[in-house]
């Protein structure tokens, strides 16, 4: 099964020796008859490599799709930079920095080969600063960083084992060690808040975000500012259109599943939507809905994580639409204004049963 | 238009340009055969011949009397130097007479054969079928005159003729259905006769329209009510199972088969032994390969006596370059690795692929990061990764549940797989762990 050199010089001997070595000890083949046709054919001195079938296989890999990712955010990060100045390159760069190196350092003690390259720990740091308020201290981002690999990642067993997505682990550690400071907003360096909600409030100007302006004030922002991003709000999360440029090169480049943003973003606009037509005044359009908040973030890098998203298609829609559906409980009714990490680390938990409950039929099978 | 196809499965990189327009040449004759005296699914045949013995091209040297099984026939006249273990293409080694040739002549000892096989009964006809050693010659090797013998209870309505040749490089159906076009079709005009079956479909990819046009066109001549359906490319199309639902949109049941949605499947290769047999007395001794690959220096599709040591083969296809590093016999996607080129070609051989590093690399593999690809590209709705790991930690019985054994080992899903995983080399280990288990549980 794995690649087997043969030797052309070896004997009939030696190789029913090197069948024996294999892991699985049975009982020694009996020695095959000395045969006339033992002078191996081989192209000229180079033995021919063994494996076993397919030989051709995708040209993706493991640490294309997490680098394709990687830069997918660049628009974010960007408007990140626009948006908040030097603080955001800091602050993105050390989270990253605090990831690989717990990264390392774990894997070294596990006597694990290296897995920096695979860019799994570079994809958790970055998102994990993206979603930090700008005024979040660089200390807290180390904190966060470490505790997203190590307890979000590698203590399930490194890459592809954990449950729940890490960078959001790490963000909601660290909302429930720092609920002050991961509540502390900051305004854009050009925004003019009174512009963007038309409203006259002297309170709004201490930057909260447009969610946390509905939830408690009762103030509706513009929807122009928000797809910019000129306002309130974590790094990566602002600018709507940054994050659905990126969205957009991910799904162009298959590396993530279309169907989770669709359902995820497509679930919230139907449920949000429902309440505004009842109650307009009360309730946000689902167009505000969509374009707030870190749902376009989340929804295009953060549900659709390979690892805690299911496998099956059905599997799929249940875990976008049950996102969607938990996010607009959690900010219509809930204590915070904003609920995309917990529907996702929600929904990630239920991932396994999902992946159970949802095992497409056999090419023909009868089920009832 | 939009082409027929199935639901699911992969497009791989199709690699046809090096030979689908060579045309088919015929071998000289081989110095020696090695004839595996087992070339087909069922019981293996016993030797007829011993050393020594003197043998004419098309003597049956080997029979067994179970009813599935085929004999098998000495591929050239000559002289029968051993009959031993030798090494065969699927990687073991496997009783085989061994025969070398005497002199130029090429002396045929035919079949006896009606008249008009269309007046001749109906079991004359399939045991004349089975007396040529015809079997599947897309590769399963499973024995013809058995799938044109189905049971009683069995309705058969439809019969398709397999042209899909879904594998990557191979190009032997391709170019047999440019230049046999007549025989193909009259063999499937027997085919059809014996199964009393009146719809006759022909399943032939996108990828090949000389053949699509000449098939189509012949078949107008000629008179038949065949129906030539091009389908879209996509692998695994030539999978009974999934040609079935490409043409007819009908599913077979899960651990059925064919017939048990009304369908018989051959493939082009085999057609064309039955018109060979029934019309011309021929038994099954020479079938079409294509040696193919980046690493050969003659890419070419030969007409070959089976038996003749793919050494033969590559030397008349001008050798394979220094670089070559990987032959495998069949297609990149189910074919078999081999590490010594003097094997047989066998009943079933389409083609020797010689690679060179350039088109095979050996890629680290990554943990599973639960991305999904594969259970997107698995034509028989599983979920490989979930099955590769079951079987990984030895649960082989919950593997059972999850439909383990519907696996056809198309290779789909580890193609797909980012992380590289042998998935199917997986599944292949779980399938034989289950048999065995339910074996040693009807034992007990």
């Amino acid at each position: 099964m794995s690649e087997r050199m043969e030797k052309n010089e070896k004997t009939t001997s030696d190789q029913s020796a090197e069948v024996s070595e294999k892991p699985k000890k049975e009982a020694p083949a009996p020695k095959p008859k000395k045969d006339p046709r033992d002078r191996l054919y081989k192209p000229k001195g180079r033995p021919l490599t063994m494996a076993s079938s397919p030989y051709s296989q995708t040209k993706d890999n493991v640490p294309k799709i997490m680098w394709c990712v990687s830069l997918a955010l660049t628009p974010a990060v960007i408007g990140a930079v626009v948006f908040f100045g030097l603080k955001a390159v800091f602050m993105i760069s050390t989270s990253i920095l605090a990831a690989m190196v717990t990264e390392l350092v774990i894997t070294r003690i596990r006597k694990q080969p290296d897995t920096l390259d695979d860019g799994s720990a570079f994809l958790t740091g970055l998102l994990l600063a993206l979603t930090l308020p700008p005024t979040f201290p660089v200390s807290g981002c180390v904190l966060g960083s470490i505790f997203a690999i190590a307890i979000g990642k590698q203590i399930f067993g490194g890459l592809g084992c954990n449950i729940f997505n890490p960078a959001l682990l790490g963000r909601a550690f660290l909302q429930a060690s720092f609920p002050v400071k991961m509540t502390t907003w900051v305004l854009p360096r050009y925004a003019d808040m009174n512009a963007y909600t038309g409203a006259v409030s002297p309170d709004a100007i201490t930057g909260a975000t447009p969610l946390g302006l509905l939830k408690y004030e009762k103030i509706f922002t513009h929807l122009k500012p928000l797809l910019i991003g000129n306002v309130g709000g974590s790094l990566g999360e602002t600018s709507a259109l940054a994050l659905l440029a990126g969205g957009i090169f991910l799904l162009i480049l298959r590396h993530a599943d279309w169907r989770i943003p669709v359902g995820f973003l497509g679930s919230v606009a139907v449920f949000g939507g429902i309440f505004w037509m009842v109650d307009p005044a009360t309730y946000p359009s689902p167009l505000f809905h969509l374009l707030s908040g870190g749902l376009l973030l989340g929804a295009f890098f953060m549900a659709t994580d390979m690892v805690t998203s299911p496998i099956t298609i059905k599997g799929t829609w249940i875990y976008s639409v049950g996102a969607g559906l938990i996010l607009v409980i959690i900010r219509l009714f809930g204590g915070l204004p904003e609920g995309v990490m917990y529907s996702i680390l929600l929904m990630n938990g239920l991932t396994p049963l999902i992946n159970r409950f949802t095992r497409p039929k056999f090419f023909g099978e009868a089920r009832a | 238009m939009k082409l027929r196809t199935f639901k699911k499965g992969i497009h791989p990189g199709e690699y046809k340009e090096f030979s689908h327009d060579k045309k088919i040449e015929q071998m000289p004759l081989p110095e020696q055969v090695y004839i595996p005296l087992q070339q087909h699914i069922g019981a293996p045949c016993e030797p007829l011949v011993k050393k020594g013995d003197t043998v004419k091209t098309g003597q049956v040297i080997g029979r067994s009397s179970a009813y599935v099984s085929a004999p098998v026939h000495a591929s050239i006249t000559g002289i029968v130097k051993a009959v031993d273990k030798f090494p065969h293409p699927l990687g073991m080694r496997v009783e085989m007479v061994h025969i070398e040739r005497t002199g130029d002549e090429d002396d045929w000892e035919l079949l006896s054969i009606p008249e008009n096989w269309e007046k001749a009964p109906r079991v004359e006809l399939i045991k004349l079928i089975n007396e040529a050693g015809i079997v599947g010659m897309g590769g399963a090797a499973f024995p013809t005159h058995v799938k044109l013998n189905p049971p009683a209870d069995k309705k058969i309505d439809s019969f398709i003729l397999n042209g899909v040749e879904c594998e990557p490089y191979l190009t032997s159906d391709h170019r047999l259905m440019v230049e046999y076009t007549d025989q193909i079709l009259a063999g499937m005009n027997i085919i059809m006769s014996l199964l009393k079956v009146e719809n006759g479909y022909i399943g032939i990819e996108n990828n090949k329209p000389d053949a699509i046009e000449m098939m189509s066109k012949r078949v107008k001549d000629l008179g038949y009510s065949f129906q030539v359906v091009p389908l879209e490319v996509k692998y695994p199309q030539g999978a009974e199972k999934m040609l079935i639902e490409s043409v007819l949109h009908r599913k077979v049941p899960a651990g059925g088969l064919p017939m048990d949605v009304g369908v018989v499947v051959n493939n082009v290769a085999t057609a064309k032994a039955v018109a060979d047999a029934v019309l011309e007395g021929k038994p099954l001794v020479e079938r079409v390969t294509t040696v193919t690959g980046d690493g050969i220096v003659h890419p070419k599709n030969l007409l070959t006596r089976i038996g003749a040591p793919f050494n033969d083969l590559v030397e008349f296809c001008g050798g394979v370059k220094d670089e070559t590093t990987m032959v495998f016999m069949g297609g990149p996607m189910m074919g078999q690795a081999q590490y010594d080129l003097s094997v047989p070609v066998i009943k079933a051989a389409g083609g020797i692929v010689c690679n060179t590093s350039k088109m095979i690399t050996m890629v680290e593999h990554f943990p599973c990061i639960r991305c999904g690809a594969c259970v997107d590209a698995c034509p028989m709705y599983l979920l490989p990764t979930k099955l590769a790991k079951l079987t990984e930690h030895k649960k082989y019985e919950e593997a059972e549940k999850l439909g383990i054994q519907n696996c056809i080992e198309c290779g789909s899903c580890a193609f797909s797989c980012p992380a590289h995983i042998p998935l199917v080399q997986w599944l292949r280990v779980g399938k034989m762990r289950v048999s065995e288990l339910k074996r040693k549980q009807k034992a007990s």
